[in-house]
C-alpha cells in the first residue's frame, strides 16, 4: 500500500478502495471535534490513462479533486469543513495524451479548488507523508493555508526526481547532494524544505509506513492545532513568508515584495 | 522599382521589456525594479551561472485604454524564463499589490507575458513556493479583474507557470506560442522518443501550439505576431469583462470532455478537435 492509502486510511476508518476514479480517496472523518474532508491521490494499475498509474497526478485526478473539493463548498453554508491533502505524490504524468488533453488545466482545476475553498473560509491543510513533487504538490498541497509534514528520510519535496535533475542540469547525483549541502531549496529532504518556512510544524517520531495508533493519534492532534490556527488567521498564504526560517532563508522574496511595494504608486 | 518595404515587426521577436512597452499605452511604461536597482538572484554565482540585474522578469505600470495596469513579462533570453525566487517574488508581488488596489476598489488589470520552461532548477524550491504564491494571488485577483495571460512563443509556456496560464480569466496565444505541462523535450527524456518526438515540430505544434489551443477552448483567442494584434487581443479582453466561469473552475464541462475519449485510441489535434465539438452539440 502506498502512504497515502496507508495515512488516509489511518485518518478516516475508510477502505482506500471502490472510488471512482480510484486513483482519488475522499472522505469526511472526524478531527478532534470536528468533522474534515480527507483526499489523497494513490497509484491505480488500472488507470485510463497509462502514464498516471504510478500515483501520478493526472488528468483524471486533477479535475476529481477539483469535483470532490467543491462538493464541500457546496454543501457548507456556516460551518466550513476543513479540507486535508494527504501528499504522497511522485510528480505529474509525462504524456502524449495529457498534454494534448490539457494537463495544465486539470492542474488548474485542482489548484483553483483548494484556493476557492482556502479564500471562502474552509481550512485547508496539507500533510505530507511521502513524496510532494513539482507540479503535483502545486495542485495537491501548495495552495493549503497551512502545511504539516512527517520528519522521515522518505518524505521528500523538489521539483523534478533527482535521476532527471542530474540528467537535465548534467551533474551527478554526488554532486547534486553537495549542491543541496550550499542549497536548502535544491536539497530532497524535508528538513532542507522546512528551512525555506513554508512548513507550520514538521511531525517527528512517527511510524510512517505502519502507523501505530499512537502514530495516527499523534499525526490527528497535529492536525487539529493546524486547522485552528488556520481558522484564526488569514485567508491568502502570507503566514508563509511571515516564519523566522523564511526571514533567514527567503530575505529576497521578502525584499522585493517591499520594493515592489515603495514604487507601486510613484 | 517597388515600394520601400516596411519592416513587419513580430511580437515574438521582441524582448520582454520591450512586449511590455508595446502592450501599454504610449508614453505610459515605467519600470518597477528596473535593472539598475540590480535586484538580483543571490543563489545562481555561488553555482556558477551569471546573474541578471532584473532576474529575467519585467514589471511595468503604465495604462491599457486609459485604465492603471501592470505587465508582467518574463524574458525567455534569461534562463529559459526560469522562475527563481527573484522573478517568481517580482510576479507574485505585483500580483499581491494589485489585489490590494482591487480590494480598494481601484482595480489595476493584470497583464502576464509567459514565456517560460517553468521553475529554475539551480532555485527548485524557492521557485516552487513562488509560483505556488502567484497561483494564488491570481486567484485572488479574479475574483476582481480579469487576469491576462499571453503565451506569444517562441519559447511557449511550462511547467508550474502553465497551470498559471490555466488559471488566467483569458489567454492569447499566437501561432508560435506553446502551452503545456511539461515541455517536448521533459517527455521524450522521462517517457522516450516513442511517447513524443521533441524534434517533430509538426506534432509537438499539433498538440500544444497556439491555433490547437484556441481551436479546443484551452486559450481564447488567437493573434497575428504583431505588437498591434496583441495590444489589441489584450484591450478586447479587457473590454469583456469578468468570463461568467473561468476555464479552471468548469469541471463537470472538462469531466465530461475527458469521459467521451477513449485512451486505447491514438489521439491527435484534429481528432481531438472533432470529439469535443461533438460533445457540445
Amino acid at each position: 500500500m502506498s502512504r497515502g492509502s496507508t495515512w488516509f486510511a489511518a485518518l478516516t476508518g475508510v477502505k482506500p478502495a471502490g472510488f471512482e476514479p480510484a486513483s482519488v480517496l475522499c472522505a469526511d472523518a472526524k478531527v478532534g471535534d470536528e468533522r474534515a474532508r480527507f483526499l489523497s491521490v494513490v497509484p491505480n494499475s488500472e488507470a485510463r490513462f497509462p502514464r498516471a498509474r504510478g500515483g501520478e497526478l493526472g488528468l483524471e485526478e486533477g479535475w476529481a479533486i477539483a469535483w470532490y473539493v467543491r462538493e464541500v463548498m457546496s454543501d457548507d453554508e456556516g460551518d466550513r469543513r476543513a479540507i486535508i491533502a494527504v501528499v504522497d505524490v511522485p510528480g505529474q504524468p509525462y504524456g502524449y495524451h495529457e498534454e494534448l488533453l490539457g494537463l495544465n488545466l486539470a492542474l488548474a482545476a485542482s489548484v483553483n479548488a483548494y484556493a476557492g475553498a482556502r479564500l471562502a473560509g474552509h481550512p485547508v491543510i496539507a500533510l505530507v507523508v511521502g513524496r510532494a513533487i513539482s507540479g503535483a504538490f502545486l495542485a495537491h498541497g501548495l495552495q493549503a493555508n497551512r502545511i504539516l509534514a512527517l520528519r522521515d528520510e522518505d518524505v521528500e519535496v523538489q521539483v523534478m526526481s533527482k535521476r532527471s535533475t542530474a540528467r537535465i542540469t548534467r551533474r551527478s547525483v554526488d554532486e547534486l547532494d553537495k549542491i543541496a549541502r550550499e542549497v536548502p531549496a535544491t536539497a530532497f529532504d524535508v528538513g532542507s524544505f522546512a528551512r525555506l518556512g513554508a512548513l507550520h510544524h514538521l511531525i517527528e517520531g512517527v511510524n510512517a509506513d505502519e502507523p501505530g495508533d499512537a502514530d495516527v493519534e499523534r499525526v490527528r492532534d497535529a492536525l487539529a492545532g493546524a486547522i485552528s490556527s488556520a481558522r484564526q488567521d488569514a485567508t491568502d498564504l502570507s503566514s508563509r513568508l511571515e516564519s523566522p526560517e523564511a526571514r533567514e532563508n527567503r530575505s529576497a522574496s521578502l525584499r522585493v515584495r517591499e520594493k515592489l511595494a515603495e514604487q507601486w504608486n510613484q | 522599382m517597388s515600394a520601400p518595404s516596411i519592416p513587419r515587426v513580430h511580437f515574438t521577436e521582441l524582448s520582454a521589456r520591450e512586449r511590455a512597452k508595446a502592450l501599454l499605452e504610449a508614453g505610459t511604461f515605467r519600470e518597477l525594479l528596473g535593472p539598475f536597482e540590480r535586484i538580483e538572484s543571490p543563489h545562481l554565482s555561488p553555482q556558477g551561472v551569471v546573474p541578471q540585474s532584473d532576474d529575467g522578469v519585467v514589471v511595468a505600470r503604465g495604462t491599457i485604454d486609459g485604465s492603471p495596469a501592470v505587465i508582467l513579462a518574463i524574458e525567455a533570453a534569461f534562463q529559459g524564463g526560469g522562475i527563481g525566487e527573484v522573478s517568481g517574488a517580482k510576479i507574485a508581488g505585483a500580483l499581491e499589490l494589485a489585489l490590494g488596489d482591487a480590494e480598494a476598489g481601484t482595480p489595476v488589470r493584470p497583464v502576464l507575458v509567459l514565456e517560460t520552461g517553468g521553475i529554475r532548477l539551480q532555485e527548485a524550491n524557492l521557485g516552487l513556493l513562488a509560483i505556488a504564491e502567484v497561483h494564488a494571488a491570481i486567484i485572488a485577483l479574479r475574483r476582481y479583474v480579469p487576469v491576462v495571460g499571453v503565451i506569444a512563443g517562441p519559447l511557449g509556456c511550462f511547467g508550474g507557470m502553465s497551470i498559471a496560464a490555466g488559471l488566467c480569466s483569458y489567454l492569447i496565444m499566437t501561432r508560435e506560442g506553446r502551452l503545456g505541462l511539461n515541455g517536448p523535450a521533459v517527455i521524450e527524456e522521462e517517457a522516450g522518443v516513442a511517447e513524443l518526438d521533441s524534434r517533430d515540430n509538426r506534432r509537438v505544434w499539433d498538440i500544444m501550439g497556439g491555433e490547437q489551443r484556441v481551436a479546443v477552448g484551452m486559450a481564447d483567442t488567437l493573434t497575428e505576431d504583431d505588437p498591434d494584434s496583441v495590444a489589441r487581443a489584450v484591450r478586447e479582453a479587457f473590454a469583456a469583462g469578468l468570463p461568467e466561469r473561468h476555464r479552471s473552475a468548469k469541471v463537470e464541462r472538462y469531466e465530461t470532455r475527458l469521459g467521451v475519449i477513449d485512451s486505447s485510441q491514438e489521439l491527435d489535434g484534429q481528432k481531438l478537435r472533432s470529439i469535443w465539438a461533438e460533445e457540445r452539440r
